[in-house]
């Protein structure tokens, strides 16, 4: 009793698809964009975990108490919400295809991102003149780290926002710009949800410890 | 008929995209993040409970709570956006995230306690 089987009669399976069907632009690039916003997010939680194992070897050398200022990071902290704000009226303004309000709005993030650097670079070269430097110790070299590796990101965000301000400039609030401009918001708003991490596991439970 | 089906889904999604984009959702959200900024850095800066630990506690409840509010009000998540995927992501990087916190913090802090002294070990030799 054998059986026959006829490959060509029995069911075939499908490996792949021959006819390439239709993927229309910019359907996957939200998600796209979530997925790397998610691995991001993986950076920078092995960075708090460095800091949090770290934060307390001081090695004789300065504690936050001695470093930090509260009220600065306060402005700090509010510079870079009244950006998120701002940004969102841009979102606002680009679904009324508003363009002037558009950039506007966009510009007014931009200088708040700005100021948010500003402060933070300023913080950075007290510290240092203080003899605060990275090398100084493990909380600072873990400090420096994470909030540097923040800071690096706001930039790179006011270089793409300043690049999105051109491109909607030059073309006008077309589809891939308004995509594009999406993306940049979940990017900022991201950063934002970064920093209150930040100011809260580094800045407000280092005056803590 | 696919690709039509396919489009008017993107279409469907595009449209849920924008919807969630409100004044008013913007306005809570930025409204609820100067509250729950502010009561934490209050709370450091007056010492307003007495007590070190639990501070640290309420606070880091307070800043549990703002990420929420942002990744509703600001990042837009909810669980129909791209089909589910984006919270699908979220999740796994969230447990990804708790494994490599509590798990970091947890052993680092048992090696700190169970490490002899240095003290303890020059004097045995």
């Amino acid at each position: 009793m054998s059986i026959n089987v006829n490959p060509a009669q029995a069911y075939e399976p499908i490996f792949y698809v021959v006819d390439e069907h239709e993927h229309p632009e910019g359907a996957s690039t939200m998600l796209g964009f979530w997925i790397y916003l998610m691995s991001d997010c993986l950076i920078f939680a092995i960075l708090f975990a460095s800091f949090g194992v770290l934060g307390g070897n001081y090695a004789a050398g300065p504690a936050p108490k001695d470093l930090f200022d509260l009220p600065l990071v306060a402005i700090n902290t509010s510079m870079l919400l009244l950006s998120s704000i701002t940004y969102g009226f841009a979102m606002l303004s680009m679904q009324k295809s508003r363009v002037g309000a558009t950039q506007a709005w966009l510009a007014i993030t931009g200088l708040f991102g700005l100021a948010f650097i500003g402060i933070e670079l300023s913080e950075f070269a007290h510290m240092i003149h203080e003899g605060a430097t990275p090398q100084r110790s493990a909380f600072l070299s873990s400090f420096f780290t994470l909030v540097g590796t923040h800071g690096l990101h706001v930039t790179f965000g006011l270089v793409w926002l300043v690049t999105l301000m051109a491109q909607v400039w030059r073309h006008g609030l077309i589809e891939a710009n308004q995509r594009r401009l999406m993306c940049l918001s979940m990017f900022w708003h991201f950063l934002d949800v970064v920093w209150i991490g930040v100011f809260t596991f580094v800045y407000l439970m280092g005056m803590l410890r | 008929m696919t690709a039509h089906s396919h489009s008017a889904h993107h279409a469907a999604d595009h449209a849920t995209a924008h919807g969630d984009i409100t004044l008013s959702g913007y306005l809570t959200g930025f409204g609820l993040s100067v509250i729950l900024t502010a009561i934490p850095f209050w709370l450091v800066m007056t010492n307003a409970l007495g007590d070190k630990s639990l501070t640290a506690v309420v606070i880091l409840g307070f800043a549990a709570v703002q990420i929420v509010v942002h990744m509703i009000y600001f990042l837009h998540m909810n669980t129909r956006s791209e089909g589910g995927w984006s919270m699908l992501a979220l999740i796994f990087t969230l447990i990804l995230l708790v494994i490599t916190m509590t798990g970091s913090l947890w052993i680092m802090r048992h090696l700190n306690t169970n490490m002899m002294p240095t003290h303890e070990m020059s004097r045995m030799q």
